[in-house]
């Protein structure tokens, strides 16, 4: 093992068959060792954080697990399923959302709902969609183009089509990173509510510390693509000696190493 | 291939068009531009040409509806894939549980649409205009059509391929890649008309048989269905290609990320 693996502060009675499972997962573009050697699991209904600056590798690793980039090395398991060898039974129980996409701007929210309701074939898509619309307080958007919208609510219609298909395993890139604090606020309590209601397990990747303290249970604190620390907020400022996560996470930035605590024994990191 | 999806992804193109009807101007103004030149220039020659000259100068206006068809064909693959890259909808899509074929199937049932659209109206205007029946073909015309359609969404997989592989920088392939072999393609001229060499090349394409075939068929009113069945052949050949090229080019692109490129650009 890399990193120290501490508890999830979140007791789940299925611990045993985590939903995803990520080992010793690499990719090299060329010389950059964008992900290096990576190793995580999330349990059932447990909010994972992967935190980083940017360049950390959190896209890279997300769009493994997605499929939409090939591992150098390592494996991806969700569901207990390789994804190498059942990538679209998997997607079909996942859904993903991130920052560096939108939907078809050229078409109406509900248009573009029901295209990918369709797509992740979605039973009853029309209440579905209007539950998803309400959830994310934009159901008065419904008939609006939806390049028209504003960035804040391009990014809840793109959580609207994450949360079609009731996803057991959705996987967040950066949801809240063009949110204003209100918006971002919102997001953070939707996410936190369907993981309360249904159950849902979730990836989670930010450099909003925020959002890390708030909803997630665990975290992955990563710097250029490998993993420094795993384990809840309060294992992490422990383990970093640090005051906040945001402390820890400028430290880790700065630094540009592996063992960000020089000179202090307890804040290495065990290789 | 699941026919859910096809119907979802072609819902979304559809929702397109009607949305956007200025999307139609492509559709219909260049084709219709196309059909004015070569139409007037038709007339000018017939007029001014002495009877004996062999080449039934209405080829041309043939020419213009049969080429339309294969290029629209083509567009309809790579514009799709565009359209997504435009609208940063590409990673949504291939995170989405499409497979290859359910997405190429989808482009073709677009492709179908996008050629039957513009033919119908160049097959309408150029009989109104020039008196010029496409449907003096007869049989052939089926034949015809569906090797101009099936070369097309060939060469657009192909435009496809080259665009994921070069990035948007390479985009404006979707749409010169036609233009590429329309010089070999003995589109406005006979397969006799080229050098010696460069009649191989023209006989290594599926389309030059149509526009041969074309000819040859309001000439004669007979049918080569030999070579018909040549170009179908070939055509098998390109198609499945342009699959192995299509699909191994989407898993060069898994590897180096080029999927992700596109979305942050
Ligand atoms: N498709 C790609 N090709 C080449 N390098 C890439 C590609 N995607 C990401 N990288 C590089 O990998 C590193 C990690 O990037 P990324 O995963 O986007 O980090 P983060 O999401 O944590 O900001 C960066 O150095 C980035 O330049
Ligand atoms: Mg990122």
């Amino acid at each position: 093992m890399v990193a120290h693996q501490g508890g999830t502060g979140y007791e789940n009675p299925f611990m045993s068959e985590p939903i995803l499972q990520v080992t010793d997962l690499t990719k090299a573009f060329g010389d950059v060792m964008s992900v290096d050697g990576v190793t995580f699991d999330i349990q059932k209904g447990e909010i994972l954080g992967l935190l980083g600056a940017n360049g950390a590798g959190k896209t890279t690793a997300i769009n493994m697990v997605l499929g939409i980039i090939t591992p150098t090395k390592g494996s991806v398991t969700v569901f207990g399923k390789d994804l190498s060898h059942s990538r679209i039974e998997i997607l079909r129980r996942m859904n993903f959302c991130s920052t560096y996409t939108q939907l078809p701007g050229n078409l109406r929210v509900w248009q573009n709902l029901k295209v990918f309701g369709k797509l992740y074939r979605v039973p009853d898509l029309p209440k579905r969609i209007d539950e998803v619309l309400e959830m994310l307080e934009i159901s008065h958007l419904k008939n609006r183009v939806s390049g028209e919208l504003s960035a804040g609510e391009g990014t809840r219609l793109n959580l609207c089509k994450a949360l079609l298909n009731r996803p057991e395993l959705l996987l967040l890139d950066e949801p809240t990173a063009s949110l204003d604090p209100d918006i971002a606020d919102k997001v953070r309590k939707v996410v936190s509510r369907i993981r309360e209601e249904e159950s849902t397990t979730i990836l989670y990747t930010s450099h909003n510390m925020r959002d890390v303290e708030e909803v997630c249970d665990r975290v992955v604190f990563m710097h250029k693509g490998k993993v420094l620390f795993i384990g809840t907020a309060e294992e992490t400022l422990h383990h970093f000696e640090e005051e906040s996560l945001e402390d820890v996470f400028i430290r880790v930035a700065r630094s540009g190493e592996i063992k960000p605590n020089r000179g202090k024994q307890k804040g290495e990191v065990s290789k | 291939m699941s026919l859910g999806n096809v119907q979802a992804l072609v819902l979304r193109y559809l929702y397109l068009y009607t949305r956007t009807p200025i999307r139609a101007v492509e559709l219909l103004f260049w084709p219709l531009v196309h059909l004015l030149v070569w139409g007037y220039l038709t007339v000018f020659l017939q007029e001014n040409m002495n009877s004996d000259f062999p080449f039934k100068i209405t080829y041309l206006i043939g020419a213009v509806i049969l080429w339309d068809i294969l290029f629209r064909a083509q567009q309809g693959v790579a514009i799709f894939f565009l359209e997504d890259v435009w609208s940063r909808n590409l990673l949504n899509i291939f995170a989405a549980p499409v497979t290859n074929a359910d997405y190429l199937g989808s482009t073709y049932v677009v492709g179908f649409f996008r050629a039957g659209v513009t033919s119908t109206m160049l097959g309408g205007l150029s009989l109104l205009l020039y008196s010029f029946n496409i449907f003096d073909l007869g049989l052939a015309l089926l034949p015809f059509i569906f090797n101009l359609l099936v070369f097309g969404w060939a060469l657009g997989m192909i435009s496809t391929a080259l665009i994921v592989r070069w990035g948007p920088a390479a985009e404006t392939l979707a749409w010169a890649v036609p233009f590429f072999i329309q010089p070999f393609a003995a589109v406005y001229y006979p397969v006799s008309a080229l050098p010696v060499g460069l009649q191989w090349v023209a006989k290594s394409l599926p389309c030059s048989y149509v526009f041969e075939g074309m000819r040859g068929t309001l000439n004669t009113g007979e049918v080569d269905w030999a070579s018909l069945g040549l170009a179908t052949g070939l055509n098998v050949i390109y198609l499945a290609a342009a699959g192995v090229i299509f699909v191994r080019v989407m898993n060069t692109a898994r590897e180096k990320g080029l999927l992700t490129k596109f979305a942050s650009q």
